[in-house]
């Protein structure tokens, strides 16, 4: 019943949460910066006048949004080694990650566009303003402005479900608590240390993206509106 | 070679499909009381316990259900506790739903404009009465939309459940895998059923969304 805390249990093993913690970071802005993009060319798409394309990437949205990532990881991992096609796992975490980033990202830049008044975009139209110019100045940036707070949190929360790639036995920081636990039998303290390690990185990333929000939107810290 | 999936895989898939739903409405009502709870501390008069309820929600909102599931099955296994995994899962559910609806309701009660509450106190009504009789009518409808949206989460979050050992349809899935080897088959009939539950609930969600539009009030 008395249960005695052993913190000092965990010390030889200092390297490894941090290497775990680096990996998680690692995951997390390689699936960020390629689901954004894949993400963005959705949004597009979802607007595109093509109805196929619109419908193909709406299935992808839907069918990625309404199932649990874990089922989905499982599918692509053991799915593609079941034909035969090998990945190194943090690929595959990688590989899995992209396709949710991109599909959650792809619904929140097509909410930021859908609130683009059409005005905007026609005044641009009467400036004559190209195609190109038009979706990067007009539509694009405002939209990603708009929804700058729901793309840095949803990204927070891609982060903490790095940690499900723990169960392909990938060795980000939940895989890293894993193995310790079982060699040090610590499972309480090993998993309270990876439970902190979590809070400084979501703490981390939303000063980054605070500080990125500075850079990236001057408009809107010369308005003195938040980021 | 591994045998060929049957109605007996289907049924028990099934089972765990009902599994899935059973944690999740036990995890909604549940963590729909506590969240109510942490809801009414966000909003208290006491700072200290407004303090206490934001650390509590960045705390549960800041690690991964994961390491909050881990915690729970060692956490209460080492007290002595011998824990069901419905227990183990079903705390770790509430736990992780309690801080999230509370954070939404709390989002919807401040929406509410502030007007109202001073108008109530105007009144003579006391705190309780506002909010009971002014302020959560008026909440409840901006809430709905978000609520719904998040029971969306709550189901597939579930399948978190199966690291700790509870036989939901996740943890089905696994099983049946270990024995056929078709993981494509037997994880797209998961995410299949995963979807039919899903996705009425995220149309659910968007239909009452656009009703009330919420967005352009």
């Amino acid at each position: 019943m008395h249960y005695q805390f052993d913190f000092g249990a965990l010390l030889p093993y200092w390297q490894s949460f941090l290497s775990g913690a680096l990996t998680t970071i690692e995951i997390t802005v390689f699936s960020v910066i390629i689901g954004l993009g894949i993400g963005i060319a959705c949004a597009i798409a979802r607007r595109s006048q093509v109805a196929v394309l619109r419908a193909v990437v709406g299935v992808y949205i839907e069918a990625v949004r309404n199932t649990p990532f874990i089922v989905q990881i499982f599918f692509i991992f053991f799915g593609l080694s079941s034909v035969g096609i090998r990945m190194p796992i943090i690929a595959a975490s990688v590989f899995a990650m992209v396709i949710n980033v991109g599909a959650y990202t792809a619904e929140i830049v097509r909410a930021g566009m859908d609130s683009i008044h059409p005005s905007q975009i026609e005044a641009a139209q009467a400036l004559g303003l190209s195609k190109f110019q038009i979706y990067r100045d007009i539509i694009m940036l405002p939209a990603i402005e708009r929804v700058y707070p729901s793309l840095s949190s949803q990204f927070i929360l891609m982060m903490l479900a790095t940690s499900i790639c723990s169960q392909i036995s990938a060795e980000e920081l939940t895989g890293v608590a894993n193995n310790i636990q079982s060699n040090t039998f610590r499972s309480l303290e090993t998993y309270f240390v990876v439970a902190l390690l979590y809070i400084a990185i979501t703490y981390l990333m939303r000063a980054a993206f605070f500080g990125l929000g500075l850079i990236a939107f001057p408009r809107r810290r010369r308005l003195g509106l938040g980021v | 070679m591994f045998g060929a999936f049957s109605t007996n895989h289907l049924i028990y898939l099934l089972d765990g499909l009902l599994w899935t739903v059973i944690l999740s409405a036990l995890a909604f009502i549940l963590g729909g009381v506590a969240g109510f709870f942490v809801m009414l501390a966000r909003i208290s008069r006491f700072r200290w316990l407004r303090r206490v309820a934001l650390v509590y929600i960045q705390i549960v909102q800041g690690t991964p259900l994961l390491i909050q599931m881990f915690i729970l099955y060692f956490g209460l296994g080492v007290f002595g506790i011998s824990v069901p995994p419905l227990a183990a899962a079903g705390l770790g559910m509430m736990v992780y739903t309690s801080s999230y609806l509370g954070e939404i309701w709390r989002g919807a009660v401040g929406s509410i404009a502030k007007t109202q509450f001073e108008a109530a106190e105007c009144l003579g009504l006391t705190r309780w009465q506002a909010l009971q009789d002014v302020i959560l009518p008026q909440a409840l409808k901006i809430a709905t939309p978000p609520t719904v949206g998040f029971l969306v989460q709550l189901v597939k979050n579930t399948s978190l459940a199966s690291v700790v050992g509870f036989l939901e349809l996740t943890r089905a899935a696994q099983v049946i895998n270990n024995s056929l080897f078709q993981p494509f088959l037997v994880f797209g009939v998961a995410a299949f059923f995963y979807f039919c539950v899903c996705y009425p609930l995220s149309a659910w969600s968007r239909s009452l969304e656009r009703k009330l539009n919420v967005g352009r009030r």
